[in-house]
C-alpha cells in the first residue's frame, strides 16, 4: 500500500513537471547542474562565469563551460563569434596553448563550451590569462582575466619536440574515470606553429603500452592504438586489468609510420620518454 | 567450560562470537543429544569384493580392529589415499586435493552426504574434503567414471563422504573422547563426542581440535609454513514422525586458522565452512518403492589467503574468496520385478567470488584490486537414474544415465567488464546441457566376480577454467586466464575388473581407460604479459583435441593364519595429451604391502609403501623426474575393556628410516614428512 502511494506520488510529479516544461524554456539554472564555478571574467557589460566539472583548471585537457550574464543578471543566449585565447605570461616570454573552438552545448540555451589544453601550471611569477571575445547584437565584447591553473596530480599532458623538429602537445581526454575493463581512450594532438598558434594534427597514430611499474611493469592485453576519428580526436582502447597506478607509455607515429617521439618498452627500457599516468 | 574456551580464544585468536556459538552448540548438544557411538564392532570389515567392483568404499568411522591400515586419528586425506582410485595432491600439511583416476577436482564431483560444496579458494587450497573431520564420517564412497554419479555430471568419478548416522533405538547415551600426539610436527589432536538415541529421536555432536607446528622432512629439515590449527564441530539430530517417516537436521562447522602452505607463496589465515541440511526420509512407501529421501542444504565457505607470515615477498597481497551453495536432492529407491532402481532429481545454486588486493611498495600509491572470480553463479539442475537388472543366473546389468542443465552467470558487472578485456564478445550467461551414461555387466559365480563397463560423460569448465582472472599457479609459475567460450569436455571410458575371493585369499585386478576429447588445460600464450611478479608467463585455458588416461590396480590379500594377515596393493596410471605429451600429476608405479598380526585385542602391523622412479612427467607444468622411494612404518594397537568403557591405544612410527622423499603429487616437490612417532587414544564410554 505504501509502495503504491509512493508510486502514485511519483507519477503525479512526473506528469506535472512534463506538463510544465512544454510551456517554458528549460530552466537556465539547470544548465550548469553538475558543474562548478571556476572564476568569473568581467567587462563593463557582462560577467562571464566559467565552469568545469571539478571547479578547477589543471594541466592537461580541460573541458570548459561558460555562461554570459548581462548587468541585470540575465543570461545571454545570443552571443556570436566566440573565441578565446589563453596566454601564459612567463618572465621572459609569453605563449599560448591548444584550445578548441567554442560552441553552444547541445540542448542548452545559454551554456557555451570548448576545451583548453594547458601544458603547464601557473605560479606566482608565471600566470595564465584567458581572453574571451564574443559579440552580442553586432557589438563586439571582450572579457579577460587571470586564471589559476593547477598541476594535475598525474601526468596527463606531454609537450615535446619531435625528431622532425616540430613541437607537439599530446593530452589525455578519456578515460576520466578508468575502470577494470576495456576503456575507451581518447587524446588530442596539436602541433605548435608559433608561440601563439597550435593546430590539430591529422593522420598520426598514438601507440600505447600500459604498464604497472609497481607490479613488475606488466602490461595488459588487447589494447588498440589511438587513431584519428571523424571528430578529429584520437581514439583507441585501453585495457586495465586491475585498479592502481598505471603508466601508459606512448609513441607518436606520423602518417608515414615514422616514430617522432617515444620509445618501445623493452627489457632494458622500463618506459617511454612520453607517457600518461592513471591511478584509480 | 567457558573458562577453557576463553583460554583457547586468547591463545588461538578465535573470534569472540566463536565462543558464543560454541556455547550455544554445547547447550544444543546437552538438550537434544544422544546415543551410542554405535560401536558396531560387528560390522563386516574386510573389503567386500561385491562392493569394491562398482565402488570403492573407504571405511572411516567405527573401524573394526582388523582394518588396521590407518591411525584412528589420521586426517581424512590419509584415509582417502588408501583408495585405488584416489591420489592426493599435497601442498603442505593440510587440505590435500583428491585426484580421482588421475584427474583433479574439476573433473570429479565431491559431495558430503550428497551435498554439493564448492571450495572458496582460487588455488584449490580448500577442497571439499578439508571441511570435514574423520569423526564426522562413516565412510567415503568412490565411484569411477559416470557409474553411480548421482551427485552430478563428472568425468573422473565421484566421491561421496557419508556422515555418521545413528538410528532410532532403545534409550542410550554414549560418549567418546580421543587424544593424539604426533612427535614430528607436534600435532595435538583432541576431541569428544556424545550420542543419544531413543525410539523417537537421535542426535549426536562431536568436536575435534587439531594443532600442528611445522613438520620436518627426512633428515630433520624443517618445512617452513606447514603448520595448521583446525576446529571442527558436527551435530546431527533426527526425529521420528511415525514408523516410516523421519526428519533429520545436520550441521558441520569447520574453522581452520593459521594454515601454512609450504608449496605456495601464500598461506591461509582463515578457512571456514558452515554446512547445514534438513532431510525428510520416508520408508516402505509401497512394495516396490522402498525409500524416498529429500534433502535441502546450504553451505557457506570463506577462505582468506594472505602472505603476512612470509618475511620476503615481491609485493604484499590478500586474496579472500567466498562460496555459497544452496541445493536439494530428492531420491527414490525401489525394486520392480527383481530390478533395483534409483531415481534422483537434484539442483543447486552456487555463488563464487574471489578477489585480490595488492599493496604497492611505493608509498601513497593506491591498492591494486581485481576480481579473480568475477562473482560467478552456477545454476545446476540434474536428473539421474540407475537400475540393476538381472540378465541371467549369474549375470546382471547395471545401467545409469543422467541429464543436467548447467548455467554460469557472471553477476558482478565489474567482473564481466574485466573478463571482456580478453573476450570482448563474451556474454554474461552460458548454458550447457550435460549428458552421462554408463553400462556395466557383472558376472558372479563361485569365487569369481567379473565386470566390464562402458561409459560416456561430459562436463562444463570449472569456475576457474571458465572465468578465472590471473590465477597464479605456483607449480608451473604461470598466470592462468579462464576461457568462457570453451566446449564441454567429453569422456568415453571403458573399465573392467576381475576378482577372486575365498576364505583366506582375495585378489582383484581392475583397470580403466578414459579417452577425453576437448580436454581442458592451460596453454601458454606468449603474447600476454604476466601479472604476478616473477611468473614465467600466462596460460589461457584451452582444449586439447584429446587426452587419454589409463588406470590399473591390483590388490592381493591373504589370511596366512588366523593371526597373520597380509595385504598388498599395486597401482599405475598413464596419461597423455594430444600435442603435449605426458599429462601432469599422473601416478607412477606405486606399491604398498602390510603384514598384520592380531591376537585378541592386540594387533600390530609392519607396512611399506613406495613408488618407482617418476619419469613420465611434463616439465611444462613444473614437474621433474623423481627418484624411487620406499617408506617403512610400524604400529601396534591394544584395546582394553573396562566394564562399559573401552580404551584403544595405538602407537607407531611412520617413515622409520627417516627418508627424505617427495612424490608425483607433491606440489612444487615439497618433501614429505620424515620420521614420525604417534600415539592415539580413543575412549568410548
Amino acid at each position: 500500500m505504501k509502495l503504491l502511494n509512493v508510486f502514485l506520488l511519483g507519477l503525479v510529479i512526473v506528469l506535472f513537471s512534463a506538463g510544465c516544461s512544454k510551456d517554458k524554456d528549460p530552466d537556465p539554472i539547470n544548465e550548469t547542474e553538475g558543474l562548478q564555478l571556476v572564476t568569473t571574467l568581467s567587462n563593463d557589460n557582462h560577467k562571464v562565469n566559467i565552469y568545469t566539472k571539478s571547479g578547477k583548471l589543471q594541466t592537461g585537457y580541460n573541458e570548459i563551460f561558460f555562461q554570459v550574464k548581462d548587468a541585470g543578471g540575465n543570461l545571454v543566449d545570443n552571443a556570436l563569434q566566440l573565441e578565446w585565447m589563453p596566454v601564459m605570461h612567463m618572465s621572459s616570454m609569453s605563449h599560448s596553448c591548444p584550445a578548441s573552438s567554442i560552441s553552444k552545448k547541445e540542448n542548452t540555451r545559454s551554456l557555451y563550451k570548448g576545451f583548453v589544453v594547458f601544458q603547464m601550471a601557473g605560479s606566482d611569477m608565471e600566470y595564465w590569462e584567458l581572453t574571451i571575445d564574443y559579440s552580442v547584437g553586432g557589438t563586439a565584447y571582450e572579457a579577460k582575466g587571470n586564471i589559476q591553473v593547477l598541476e594535475a596530480s598525474k601526468k596527463v599532458v606531454q609537450s615535446f619536440l619531435g625528431s622532425d623538429e616540430k613541437r607537439y602537445v599530446l593530452a589525455l581526454v578519456a578515460p576520466s574515470e578508468p575502470k577494470v575493463a576495456v576503456n575507451d581512450m581518447t587524446a588530442v594532438l596539436y602541433r605548435m606553429e608559433s608561440m601563439m598558434s597550435f593546430v590539430p594534427v591529422d593522420g598520426y597514430t598514438v601507440k600505447i603500452d600500459p604498464r604497472m611499474p609497481g607490479m613488475g611493469n606488466h602490461s595488459s592485453p588487447n589494447n588498440i592504438d589511438l587513431t584519428q576519428g571523424t571528430d578529429k580526436l584520437y581514439h583507441g582502447k585501453l585495457s586495465l586489468t586491475m585498479t592502481g597506478y598505471w603508466k601508459i607509455n606512448l609513441q607518436l607515429e606520423n602518417g608515414s609510420g615514422t616514430v617522432v617521439k617515444g620509445e618501445p618498452v623493452t627489457e632494458g627500457n622500463e618506459g617511454s620518454s612520453i607517457y600518461f599516468e592513471l591511478e584509480f | 567450560m567457558s573458562n577453557l574456551f576463553l583460554l583457547l580464544q586468547e591463545k588461538y585468536f578465535l573470534p569472540a562470537n566463536f565462543s558464543k556459538m560454541f556455547r550455544f552448540c554445547f547447550i544444543f548438544l546437552l538438550l537434544c543429544c544422544a546415543g551410542g557411538y554405535a560401536q558396531s564392532d560387528s560390522t563386516h570389515h574386510r573389503d567386500t569384493v561385491k562392493a569394491v567392483l562398482l565402488e570403492e568404499v573407504i571405511i572411516v568411522g567405527d573401524r573394526p580392529l582388523r582394518n588396521k591400515t590407518n591411525k584412528p586419528l589420521a586426517n581424512l586425506e590419509q584415509y582417502l589415499e588408501k583408495a585405488n582410485a584416489v591420489n592426493m595432491i599435497r601442498r603442505g600439511g593440510y587440505a590435500w586435493e583428491p585426484l580421482i583416476n588421475g584427474m583433479a577436482t574439476e573433473r570429479s564431483v565431491i559431495t558430503i552426504d550428497g551435498m554439493r560444496i564448492y571450495g572458496a579458494c582460487t588455488d584449490k587450497m580448500d577442497p571439499v574434503t578439508s571441511y570435514v573431520e574423520i569423526t564426522n564420517l562413516e565412510k567415503a564412497n568412490v565411484h569411477s567414471g559416470q557409474a553411480g554419479s548421482a551427485g552430478g555430471a563428472t568425468i573422473a568419478g565421484s566421491l561421496d563422504l557419508v556422515r555418521k548416522k545413528n538410528t532410532f533405538g532403545a534409550k542410550s547415551l554414549k560418549g567418546i573422547a580421543f587424544a593424539g600426539f604426533e612427535l614430528n610436527n607436534r600435532q595435538k589432536i583432541l576431541g569428544t563426542g556424545i550420542n543419544w538415541q531413543s525410539p523417537k529421536t537421535y542426535s549426536s555432536i562431536d568436536l575435534t581440535f587439531r594443532d600442528a607446528d611445522n613438520y620436518k622432512a627426512g633428515g630433520g629439515e624443517e618445512v617452513l609454513y606447514s603448520q595448521f590449527t583446525k576446529y571442527n564441530m558436527s551435530a546431527i539430530a533426527g526425529f521420528k514422525i511415525d514408523e516410516h517417516q523421519h526428519i533429520e537436521a545436520s550441521l558441520i562447522y569447520d574453522h581452520a586458522v593459521d594454515i601454512g602452505y609450504p608449496a605456495l607463496p601464500m598461506d591461509v589465515s582463515l578457512a571456514r565452512a558452515y554446512i547445514g541440511s534438513v532431510e525428510y526420509v520416508r520408508h516402505h512407501i509401497s512394495s516396490s518403492v522402498h525409500q524416498w529421501q529429500t534433502k535441502l542444504y546450504f553451505n557457506d565457505v570463506t577462505h582468506v589467503m594472505d602472505d603476512s607470515k612470509r618475511p620476503v615477498v615481491p609485493i604484499r597481497m590478500d586474496m579472500p574468496g567466498w562460496s555459497k551453495t544452496a541445493g536439494f536432492y530428492s531420491r527414490v529407491e525401489g525394486t520392480t520385478g527383481g530390478n533395483n532402481w534409483k531415481l534422483n532429481i537434484s539442483g543447486h545454486h552456487n555463488y563464487s567470488l574471489a578477489e585480490m588486493t595488492m599493496f604497492s611498495n611505493t608509498p601513497d600509491e593506491k591498492d591494486m584490486f581485481m576480481l579473480t572470480w568475477p562473482g560467478v553463479q552456477t545454476n545446476y539442475g540434474d536428473l539421474y537414474g540407475e537400475a540393476s537388472l538381472p540378465v541371467g543366473h549369474n549375470l546382471k546389468a547395471v545401467l545409469s544415465a543422467g541429464l543436467a542443465l548447467h548455467n554460469n552467470l557472471i553477476s558482478k558487472e565489474s567482473g564481466l567488464e574485466s573478463l571482456k578485456i580478453f573476450y570482448p564478445d563474451m556474454s554474461r550467461s552460458k548454458t550447457r546441457l550435460l549428458k552421462r551414461f554408463s553400462a556395466t555387466m557383472q558376472y558372479n559365480k563361485n569365487h569369481w566376480l567379473l565386470d566390464a563397463g562402458i561409459a560416456y560423460g561430459d562436463r562444463a569448465p570449472s569456475v576457474s577454467e571458465g572465468y578465472g582472472f590471473y590465477l597464479f599457479n605456483s607449480f608451473d609459475r604461470f598466470d592462468y586466464i579462464g576461457n568462457p567460450g570453451m566446449k564441454n569436455e567429453k569422456s568415453v571410458s571403458v573399465n573392467g575388473a576381475a576378482a577372486f575371493e575365498n576364505k583366506a585369499f582375495m585378489a582383484k585386478l581392475s583397470g580403466s581407460f578414459f579417452y577425453l576429447t576437448d580436454y581442458i588445460i592451460g596453454m601458454p600464450d606468449n603474447g600476454l604479459s604476466v601479472m604476478t611478479i616473477g611468473a614465467s608467463g600466462v596460460k589461457v585455458y584451452g582444449q586439447l583435441k584429446s587426452a587419454a588416461i589409463f588406470n590399473t590396480s591390483l590388490d592381493v590379500n591373504y589370511q596366512l593364519t588366523e593371526k597373520w594377515y597380509w595385504t598388498n596393493k599395486l597401482g599405475y596410471r598413464r596419461g597423455t595429451g594430444y600435442g603435449i605429451g605426458n599429462l601432469p600429476l599422473i601416478q607412477p608405479f606405486t606399491y604398498a604391502s602390510a603384514i598384520n598380526f592380531k591376537v585378541k585385542a592386540f594387533s600390530a602391523e609392519l607396512s611399506m609403501n613406495g613408488a618407482a622412479r617418476h619419469n613420465k612427467y611434463n616439465s611444462d607444468f613444473g614437474e621433474r623426474a623423481l627418484p624411487a622411494y620406499t617408506v617403512f612404518n610400524v604400529m601396534a594397537s591394544q584395546r582394553v575393556r573396562l566394564a562399559k568403557t573401552s580404551l584403544q591405544i595405538k602407537a607407531g612410527v611412520e617413515n622409520i628410516l627417516d627418508n627424505n622423499y617427495t612424490t608425483f603429487s607433491d606440489w612444487n616437490r615439497v618433501p614429505r614428512m620424515g620420521r614420525n612417532l604417534f600415539i592415539n587414544l580413543v575412549v568410548v564410554f
